[in-house]
């Protein structure tokens, strides 16, 4: 089998995978031999698949697999336990009600949090001194400008405003969250909720 | 010479016995199972969303998106395929349909319908036998890399991509793009030749030479 330049063009992708038969695969080693043409175009094509190849060409944002993370459990359902798991968590409901009932610790019975945001504040450091209005949502550092109830400040460290369920302050406090950036829709819908809904 | 498709199975974690017990696992609740599952294909649903969407924060909304929808319909998984191919299928899908509403509001140029049947000339045939070791080391070097690929018509892009980045096999490729076998050949032909016309004269013949992708300049 005699092949020409013509043909070498359109199968060398296919030879540089091969996925070409053996006569044909004899007849284009040929040709290279006696062809500098070509053989050029089958070097430039085998670099062009080595380069684009290579790791370093399919960078992922930084970031991107936590971010991922984030997403996900957002999104999954809360796990179906089976009976091993509902007598831990009987076990841990029946705690959380003694600790109430026994300490008394603030006028707040709800167990979870007041708000979505409440979760995407694990940058700020635990023992920043912060303030939040009781009856709120949010937690601000002293002095932000949006802080709507003054008079029902309490003042806190974060670690102990997020165990209780408050967000952090989309203004105040945005150095702390930019990190924890979560792109596209989460960001702006939280955003929004906070806006809505300040306190 | 050949790259055979045995070397493309690389990235499949532990093999499929593996996973399709992971799948089963967390079809019957456990969910955190997922994580693990995804690990070895996070890159790659994001790259398949990159390739069609073109914009990384797009592309990482859609990778996110595709990666729940994977969850939420994992019992509809049925071993038929790899775990891997439905996965990057639900991505290409999912950034497909973005890609549709975006141009709803902006209109592409007509570059990607045109038909791919014909003969392709190479241009140039500037020597291109060495790539230096250290070429890709160069942030510039990456940078027109990935100019002249972003300068390919989409269906190239698409093709190139899964197949020549992603390391899919012509047939995964196929699948996850919902195209023939023949045509991911004609296409990954179009996109490697075109991308050697665009990369020789700069990286073969004169590498000392700052490579130039002027805008409307393309050589073919």
């Amino acid at each position: 089998m005699v092949v020409q330049c013509a043909d070498v063009w359109r199968e060398v992708s296919n030879f540089l995978d091969g996925e070409v038969d053996p006569g044909m695969r004899t007849a284009m080693e040929e040709h290279f031999r006696g062809c500098r043409q070509c053989t050029t175009v089958l070097d430039g094509t085998r670099n062009v698949i080595q380069l684009y190849g290579d790791e370093r060409m399919l960078e992922v944002p930084l970031g991107y697999s936590q971010r991922l993370h984030r997403r996900l459990e957002a999104g999954m359902p809360r796990r179906r336990g089976n009976a091993f798991g509902w007598m831990i968590a009987f076990g841990f409901a029946t705690l959380m009600l003694l600790s109430f009932e026994v300490g008394n610790v603030t006028g707040w019975g709800r167990s979870d949090l007041r708000s979505d945001m409440a979760r995407s504040g694990i940058h700020i450091p635990a023992d920043l001194s912060v303030v939040a209005v009781s009856d709120g949502k949010v937690f601000h550092l002293p002095g932000c400008k949006f802080i709507h109830d003054k008079d029902k400040l309490q003042t806190m460290t974060a670690g102990q405003a997020l165990q209780q369920g408050y967000a952090p302050c989309v203004r105040c406090l945005k150095k702390y969250l930019s990190e924890g950036k979560i792109p596209g829709q989460n960001v702006t819908q939280s955003a929004r909720l906070e806006q809505e809904d300040p306190e | 010479m050949g790259m055979p498709e045995t070397t493309l199975s690389l990235e499949e974690p532990g093999g499929t016995v593996n996973e399709e017990s992971l799948i089963r696992r967390i079809r019957e609740g456990e969910h955190e199972l997922f994580y693990e599952l995804i690990r070895p294909y996070e890159r790659r649903v994001y790259a398949a969303a990159l390739a069609i969407l073109r914009n990384e924060a797009d592309a990482e909304d859609a990778a996110q998106e595709a990666m729940l929808k994977a969850f939420k319909h994992i019992r509809q998984f049925r071993f038929e395929s790899r775990f891997s191919t439905w996965l990057i299928q639900i991505a290409v899908n999912e950034a497909r349909m973005r890609r549709r509403k975006q141009q709803a509001v902006v209109m592409e140029p007509m570059v990607d319908q045109r038909d791919e049947e014909g003969q392709y000339t190479p241009r140039d045939f500037a020597d291109w036998r060495e790539i230096p070791s250290e070429a890709l080391e160069r942030a510039e070097v990456r940078q027109n890399l990935a100019k002249a690929l972003n300068s390919l018509g989409q269906k190239y892009r698409e093709v190139f991509i899964l197949r020549d980045m992603q390391q899919l096999s012509i047939e995964d490729t196929a699948k996850a793009l919902g195209i023939s076998v023949p045509s991911v050949k004609t296409r990954l032909l179009r996109a490697r030749l075109m991308l050697r016309d665009l990369l020789a004269p700069g990286l073969g013949g004169s590498w000392s030479k700052a490579l130039s992708f002027a805008k409307g300049n393309k050589p073919w």
